[in-house]
This record gives C-alpha cells, sequence and structure tokens, in this order.
C-alpha cells in the first residue's frame, strides 16, 4: 500500500533494482562469464543476510563500537553566518573511524564475506579511503587483504598507502593507463576473475555489477536515516535541500535514499568539475557522457565517440572516475535529483574557509559538497535547512593541498 | 554453410582442431598488424579472432592490455578496425570474428555496428563482458545480419547455465579453460575433458579451448579433445618482441603459426 510519502513523489525507492540489478535502463550485469556465478551467489548470500535479524545486529553492534556510530549533525553555525542565507547543517560522516562513510560499507561486506566462508579479501581504491576502510575491517575479521591502487593516486594520497600497510594490507600499485581509480578497479577484477573461488571483492562504491549498487548502498542507508532522526529532533521538520558529492555515489545514495519519496526535500549530487568541462580535464559524468557501459554497469560514461574510456581529472583522487553509480542516473532522468559540479580552484578556496570557520578540515571529495552548498546557502532563506554530507576529513589530503599551494612542511 | 561453419567441418575431416589466432587489430600500427594477420591466415589458422582495442580491458592479461594500448596509440579507431577486417577479407576466405567489448558495440548503436562489421566481413562476435542475460540486442542484430554470436563458457559456470549459453550461441563456444585473464601459462589446466563433455552434454555446436595454450605441445594436448584451440597471448608476444623492428614482425608470427599449425592433429 503506498504510503502518502510515496504519493507525493510518485516514487518507490524499493522497487529498485529489479531482479537482474536494472534501475530502469541502467546497471545490469556486464562481466566475464566466470564472475557471473561469483556474483549470483553474492547476490544470494545478501538477500538472506539482509532480511537475517542476527546479521543486522552484529553489523548494527560493529557500527557502532568500531565505527563510530551514530554521527553528529552539526550546525555550522560560522559557515551559516558567512553565507547569510540557509542554515547549514554537517552531516558528520567524517568522524567515523577511518575518516570516511567508506567503513559503513565495508563492514558490511566484510561480515558479508565472512558469511560466505571467504578468507581473501580485495579492494580497489582511488583516494585511499575506502582501501584504508577496507584494510582496517579485514584487521578486525582476520582476512588476507589485497588493495589495488592507481600509482598517481599512491603518490597523491602516500598517507593512506602507508596506514593500509600498518593494518597488514597489500598495497599493489596499477601503472595502466591514467592510474587511477579506473585502472584499479579493472586490475582488481583481474583479480577476482583469477581467485574468484576463495575472494570476496569488497567494491568501494555504488558501481559495478548488480548487487554491488544495490548492496552498497543499503550498507550505507543509516546516512539518511540518522539526518532525518535528527533533523526532526533539531528542528521539527525536514530539511529543504540535501547535497551530497557524487564519485561512484556511494555516500550520496546512502544519503539521499531515505529522501527520496519526500517532494519537499531538493537532492542535489556535485561531480567534480575538475579543471573546467572540457574534455579529459574533469569527472562530471552528466557534463558531455553518454550511455555507455563500463566495469559490470550501464550507466553515464565519459567516452568518446567510439566507446573508449576518456581521460578524467579531478583535484580528489576519490571523484576522479568516468562512470557514474547506476541508480543515480535513474533519478536524475527522474528529474528527483539534481546533479551539479565543482571546480578544482573553487574545491581549494573552500577547503581552507571551511577549516578556517569551522575547525573541520573536509576531506576534498566533500568539500565538493560544501562549494555547492554555500553557493545555494546564500540564495536560501535565513529560515531554510540546508543539510550538506561531510562524507570524509580531510587530513589525507593536506600534503596535497600544502603542495598545491606552494606550502613547504 | 556459414565460414565458421564451414572451417570446422574442414579441420574435423582432416581429424585435427581448427586452429583459431588471436591478434589485436591495428598493434603495433595497421599495415603491421594487415601483414602479421595475413601471416596467419597464410600459415595454418583456420580462424582469425581480431581484437578490438579498449581502454580498458578487464578480461585480458598484461600482455594484451599492451596490445591494445599500442594500437590505440597508433590510433585505431572503430573505422580502422573495420577497414582491417575488409582488406583481410579482400584476400581470405577464412573467418574473423571480433574479440570485443560490450562498450564499443553499444557506443553508436548495436545494430549499425552488427551491420558495419557484417559489410567489412566479419563473421561472428565475440563479446568479453556481455552475459547471455543482456546479449539481447546483439544476438537480435547479429540474427539480423547474419553475424554469428560466440559467448564464452567458463570452469565456474554451472551445468544449469551451459544450456542457456548455448541457445543464444552460434557459430562455437569458447571454453576457457581456466579462472583469470589472458595470457601463457606453463601448463594447460587439467581437466578440460571432463568440462568438455559438462559441454556437449547440452550441444551440438563446436568447443573451442582457449587461454593459456602457448605451445605446441600445448595445442596438440588440447587438440585431442577440442573442436578448436585458441592461441592468443603468445602470438602477441611475437609482435612486442620485434617491436624494433616491424618487418619482423609477420615472418616471426608466420613461423610460430606454422609451428602451432601442425600440433592441431589427432592420434
Amino acid at each position: 500500500m503506498p504510503t502518502a510519502a510515496t504519493e507525493a513523489t510518485g516514487l518507490d525507492r524499493f522497487s529498485l533494482p529489479d531482479a537482474g540489478g536494472h534501475f530502469g535502463r541502467y546497471g545490469g550485469v556486464f562481466v566475464p562469464e566466470t564472475l557471473m556465478t561469483a556474483l549470483s551467489e553474492l547476490g544470494a548470500a545478501y538477500e538472506v543476510a539482509r532480511k537475517d535479524e542476527a546479521f543486522q545486529a552484529e553489523l548494527r553492534h560493529h557500527l557502532k563500537e568500531f565505527a563510530g556510530r551514530p554521527t553528529e549533525l552539526y550546525f555550522a553555525e560560522r559557515l551559516t553566518a558567512h553565507c547569510g542565507g540557509a542554515k547549514i547543517y554537517l552531516k558528520r560522516e567524517d568522524l567515523l573511524h577511518t575518516g570516511a562513510h567508506k567503513i559503513n560499507n565495508a563492514l558490511g561486506q566484510a561480515l558479508l564475506a565472512r558469511r560466505m566462508g571467504k578468507k581473501r579479501v580485495i579492494a580497489e581504491t582511488g583516494a585511499g579511503q575506502h582501501g584504508v576502510a577496507t584494510a582496517a575491517v579485514c584487521a578486525k575479521f582476520g582476512f588476507e587483504c589485497v588493495v589495488y591502487m592507481g600509482a598517481v593516486d599512491m603518490e597523491r594520497q602516500a598517507l593512506n598507502v602507508f596506514r593500509m600497510r600498518l593494518m597488514g594490507a597489500e598495497v599493489r600499485g596499477v601503472e595502466a593507463g591514467q592510474k587511477t581509480l579506473k585502472e584499479a578497479i579493472n586490475e582488481a577484477m583481474r583479480d577476482w576473475v583469477t581467485n574468484v573461488r576463495g575472494t570476496h571483492y569488497i567494491l568501494g562504491s555504488a558501481l559495478g555489477s548488480h548487487p554491488y549498487p544495490m548492496m552498497v548502498r543499503d550498507f550505507h542507508r543509516m546516512i539518511g536515516r540518522e539526518t532525518k532522526e535528527q533533523i526532526l529532533a533539531r528542528e521539527g521538520r525536514l530539511p529543504d535541500e540535501m547535497i551530497a558529492c557524487v564519485g561512484g555515489g556511494s555516500n550520496a545514495i546512502g544519503f539521499f535514499f531515505e529522501f527520496l519519496e519526500e517532494a519537499g526535500v531538493r537532492l542535489v549530487g556535485v561531480e567534480a568539475g575538475g579543471r573546467g568541462i572540457t574534455r579529459g580535464d574533469h569527472a562530471a559524468r552528466f557534463e558531455g557522457g553518454k550511455l555507455g557501459v563500463l566495469q559490470g554497469c550501464k550507466t553515464y560514461i565519459l567516452q568518446n565517440p567510439d566507446g573508449q574510456i576518456e581521460l578524467t581529472h579531478s583535484v580528489s583522487a576519490g571523484l576522479d572516475y568516468a562512470a557514474i553509480g547506476p541508480e543515480h542516473a535513474f533519478y536524475r532522468d527522474r528529474k528527483r535529483i539534481d546533479y551539479a559540479y565543482a571546480c578544482d580552484d573553487e574545491v581549494l578556496e573552500t577547503f581552507q574557509l571551511c577549516s578556517r570557520l569551522e575547525g573541520i578540515i573536509p576531506a576534498l571529495e566533500s568539500t565538493h559538497a560544501l562549494v555547492h552548498g554555500l553557493k545555494r546557502a546564500k540564495q536560501m532563506r535565513r529560515d531554510e535547512l540546508l543539510v550538506i554530507n561531510l562524507s570524509g576529513r580531510g587530513d589525507k589530503d593536506v600534503n596535497q593541498v600544502a603542495k598545491i599551494l606552494g606550502v613547504k612542511l | 554453410m556459414s565460414r565458421l561453419a564451414a572451417a570446422f567441418a574442414r579441420a574435423r575431416a582432416q581429424n585435427r582442431a581448427a586452429f583459431i589466432a588471436y591478434l589485436c587489430a591495428g598493434d603495433p600500427d595497421f599495415d603491421t598488424s594487415l601483414a602479421a594477420c595475413r601471416a596467419l591466415l597464410a600459415n595454418g589458422v583456420d580462424i582469425l579472432e581480431l581484437g578490438v582495442p579498449f581502454s580498458d580491458p578487464l578480461a585480458d592479461g598484461l600482455t594484451n592490455q599492451l596490445a591494445a594500448q599500442r594500437a590505440l596509440e597508433s590510433g585505431m579507431t572503430a573505422a580502422r578496425v573495420f577497414e582491417l577486417a575488409r582488406r583481410l577479407r579482400e584476400g581470405s576466405d577464412a573467418p574473423i570474428i571480433f574479440y570485443t567489448y560490450y562498450n564499443l558495440v553499444f557506443a553508436n548503436g548495436v545494430d549499425a555496428y552488427v551491420r558495419a562489421a557484417k559489410v567489412a566481413g566479419v563473421d561472428g562476435i565475440l563479446t568479453l563482458d556481455l552475459p547471455p542475460e543482456e546479449a539481447g540486442e546483439v544476438t537480435a542484430a547479429c540474427r539480423a545480419h547474419g553475424v554469428d554470436t560466440v559467448f564464452i563458457i567458463a570452469p565456474t559456470t554451472p551445468d544449469a547455465r551451459i544450456g542457456k549459453i548455448a541457445a543464444v550461441t552460434t557459430g562455437f563456444i569458447y571454453y576457457v579453460s581456466r579462472e583469470g585473464v589472458t595470457g601463457v601459462r606453463d601448463q594447460v589446466a587439467g581437466n578440460i575433458p571432463e568440462a568438455l563433455a559438462r559441454i556437449r552434454a547440452h550441444t551440438q555446436l563446436p568447443v573451442a579451448v582457449g587461454f593459456g595454450i602457448g605451445s605446441r605441445a600445448q595445442v596438440t594436448q588440447v587438440a585431442a579433445h577440442a573442436d578448436g584451440v585458441v592461441v592468443g597471448s603468445a602470438l602477441v608476444n611475437g609482435i612486442r618482441d620485434n617491436l624494433g623492428d616491424r618487418a619482423r614482425i609477420a615472418p616471426t608470427l608466420a613461423a610460430r603459426a606454422a609451428d602451432l599449425a601442425a600440433g592441431t592433429g589427432r592420434k
């Protein structure tokens, strides 16, 4: 029976994806045959686990005691005063153990891997946050752990490479192509194809083949659930607008999901505009990307007319990727989620502004959401509410930012 | 009879396995690649598997990744790949199949791509990352234009799926002999006869075996059981090893193909 909220937007967020992993024309399963059985086993195991109260209770326990949930909804008083418009709240996923929302999904998939009897875990990482989260849960649960990371990303996120190694993970550099997240995923998939029987692949975003986009989304849904409870407790009503950055889109879909049927809440995802929207200089898939298939799913992809994947650029390694999660593409078509982009120079400026005004150093990825959020706050009325998902902390970025700003450490 | 069916029938009549050779189209450049493919077809190769270079070949090992990179850097485009196939077809009646990734087929419309492939003289398409569940558009276009659809069966494919895959396959089944990516291995997988028996319980189609086969002895070992034997990386290595003197590539591959072809006979 449709609830009142369902009638509000005409959407049923739980109806997707279909059994084949499709969000309308997006998503699906596009992998080599060797992986088909592993994906269907994973899907079946997840179906059982998601309905198993013991699994969910154990996950909640680890999310609380190991990761530090729930995270605060923080009123950013000085950023609000600075903008002079809407009240700005920050959902503090940056306060989680290992520094970003990624730990939510890593814990969920690690418990699932243990249930499935896998002894070895692999992962890809861009900014290193998913790699660090995976390394942490592998240490905690005693899995062998291999993380693939592009050589360029290893350089700009050297601190995270060391953190992963400290926690016992093997970090393998990937030298192919442009040496960033896309190549790391290719290499992780090659590893998985080779070692599929004993290995679980903890994919770190709401991307890839079914069941990953759905499963990763579900493991991040508490971000939005907590936000809803917290804003109702604080303000007695829902926010007018919510903003999150979108690489693959896991923090954003987890943040938005609870609100998809709330017609009064505007939802905005922010992509990486890099050096500007010209070919090869950005990672804003909705600005010049077209429908295609990459690394397991059908979605918007930055590609040339022949279908070769384009180079991308962003100051933030975590958003530097040519494809966007399929569920985002679906809700964009339905005009339920809007998308904007923020460019490198604005990001660097806001990175410093937020640090200075709030005493919070945001991850470069999350700073994309802040850039757009501050613009929007200025346009909104003082009695309106804006919630920005601060998906990660910027400790990992300080070396890179110092370098860009010409500061010698 | 299609060119693919004819090639398998001819090999069977000669009591040997069909020899299927893989090269990446345009590796290391268009002219050298054309000469290399012609050298293969003149030296015992029954079926040419033409890899369409893709920026993100996630089912391929390093050898083929680098081959695709060389081809793309030399300026290969979709149009040039079709041109290469057309030039090969001018001088040969051997079947040519595209070994490709789905985004390249999808990018400008599946039907248009398949039609262009047919016009260029291509006989079949194998799309590495396209399982039967998602392949409706490709199989429909291929049926419409008379192009065979080759699908892969893996060691991890359960019996229940084999029939489903065979049902959408024409031309031949490609059995990937091991879990993993393409590339030469020291030993061929040990359980090939059992795997082929499992597949043949579901289909009359010829079954070719590939992945990890690189030497004449390995070809002979697999040819004893399979309808076709695929060699890829071992040939691509012949390109890689002669990049400094590209004139040597075609003769090197000619000799290597002749040697491997001699291994396809059955006792």
